[in-house]
């Protein structure tokens, strides 16, 4: 049993196992990630940082690809919800 | 054998523009085109719907075809945006210009009212601090210009227009234009091909004008007018081998637009890094949090551009049934529609709105 974080999605507290990117935060909050310009709700396809369709913003930067980025304690995640 | 009352060579949006005013006057139409529709200096343009206020003869031209792009102000496809235009001013002396400027523009029939920095500030947070304040032009707009060059093509198509796209028209002939498949059509000629007029007309003289784009990701509310800096003009208009100034566009999506740069004597479409670098250090010496947003795409075009810097529009003397419109560096977007009608009303011997006699081909024939 890893050790948990905790972090923030969209001001509500998530916790994932140490290791987690935060694409499975944002997804264990039930967010969307991102919208396209006509609205539609998008999340991640590939998760490897090609597809682009999982980029919220986090600590304050912008259009981050969640699923290369780690999760780390106290992390604000914002996503286009 | 097709006949037409008009053959439009370029479909551009000058083309397409006055492609769609034939079909709407009811002439039969044919457009020829080789590559994509708008492709051209269209697809590398910014779409900035701007009043110049340095050459009168192109204020003229840009007013009265600012008018006519009320008419798609609500067209979806155009992605009209009234964003208005801030024009910066960074030292006294383009802050002192001001007042000179909104004369000008007003006496043309444009709105402009000049701004302390304490407004400007609060319009824009973003600037860089230590601007003296700028000049506000409200009403002015931008759109997305291959879109509506497919637009207008569509609108000429539904008048009856025949469009030939795919084809390259590989000379003008004595009864009218031949065709890459050894076809001919015949009937009035109009060359609105831009950059590429020296291969039909090559009387005209012609230079192409390489820039430079960059398209960020989506900021939205970042930057919320369409901002140059005053001294943009020198740019625009100096012959100077390359210069560069501060231009950047927020566009509906909140994705930013950012030029501009220019260069005479650069054939090749790839990305030069030290002009583009050239080109983001003024813009962040404006706009300093540009430096920490992340660029989608980079990309190039060429400005057709005439000796005196005025598109050709008119009749071309030493040939008979032969138009050109063609050579609006950078104000194509802003000056087709009023071009179109303004050719259209001269070949139907209607007197045009606007004085033509500063745009008529004869000046440069060589």
């Amino acid at each position: 049993m890893s050790a948990k974080l905790w972090l923030w999605v969209n001001q509500v507290a998530v916790d994932v196992p140490a290791g987690a990117n935060v694409a499975a935060a944002v997804a264990r909050a039930g967010a969307h990630f991102r919208r396209s310009c006509g609205g539609e709700p998008r999340a991640p396809l590939c998760g490897m940082g090609v597809c682009f369709e999982c980029r919220v913003e986090i600590d304050g930067v912008a259009h981050r690809r969640a699923c290369l980025v780690p999760a780390r304690e106290g992390m604000r995640v914002r996503c286009d919800d | 054998m097709a006949a037409y009352d008009l053959i439009v060579i370029g479909a551009g949006i000058v083309g397409t523009a006055c492609a769609e005013r034939a079909a709407a006057e009811g002439l039969r139409v044919a457009v020829v085109e080789p590559g994509p529709v708008g492709g051209g200096a269209t697809a590398a343009a910014m779409g900035h719907l701007v009043a110049m206020d340095d050459d009168p003869a192109e204020l003229a031209l840009s007013r009265y075809s600012l008018q006519l792009w009320q008419r798609y102000a609500g067209l979806a496809d155009a992605e009209f945006s009234r964003c208005g235009t801030l024009w910066v001013a960074r030292t006294a002396r383009e802050y002192d210009g001001i007042a000179a400027k909104i004369a000008r523009l007003a006496a043309a029939g444009v709105q402009a009212r000049q701004i302390d920095a304490e407004e400007l500030y609060r319009l824009e947070p973003a600037l860089a601090p230590g601007l003296r304040g700028g000049m506000l032009v409200a009403d002015e707009a931008v759109v997305y210009p291959p879109r509506v060059a497919l637009h207008l093509l569509e609108r000429a198509r539904a008048g009856g227009a025949d469009c030939r796209l795919g084809r390259r028209a590989s000379a003008l002939s004595a009864r009218g234009v031949r065709l890459d498949d050894g076809s001919e059509l015949t009937g009035p000629v109009l060359v609105a091909t831009g950059c590429a007029l020296p291969e039909l007309l090559p009387q005209l003289p012609m230079r192409a004008r390489k820039g430079h784009l960059v398209i960020t990701e989506r900021y939205p509310g970042r930057v919320r007018h369409q901002l140059l800096e005053l001294g943009y003009a020198d740019s625009a208009h100096g012959d100077a081998d390359s210069s560069v100034a501060f231009n950047v566009q927020p566009r509906p999506t909140g994705q930013l637009l950012i030029g501009s740069s220019r260069e005479f004597g650069v054939e090749g479409r790839e990305v030069s890094w030290p002009m583009l670098q050239r080109m983001l250090e003024r813009a962040f010496e404006y706009l300093p949090m540009l430096r920490e947003l992340q660029a989608l795409r980079v990309w190039t075009g060429f400005r057709p551009t005439t000796p005196d810097g005025r598109p050709y529009i008119g009749a071309v003397a030493d040939r008979a049934h032969t138009w050109v419109a063609a050579g609006h560096e950078g104000l194509g977007v802003t000056t087709a529609l009023g071009t179109a009608q303004l050719l259209i009303d001269q070949m139907l011997g209607r007197a045009p709105q606007v004085d033509m006699a500063p745009f008529s081909p004869a000046r440069s024939l060589r």
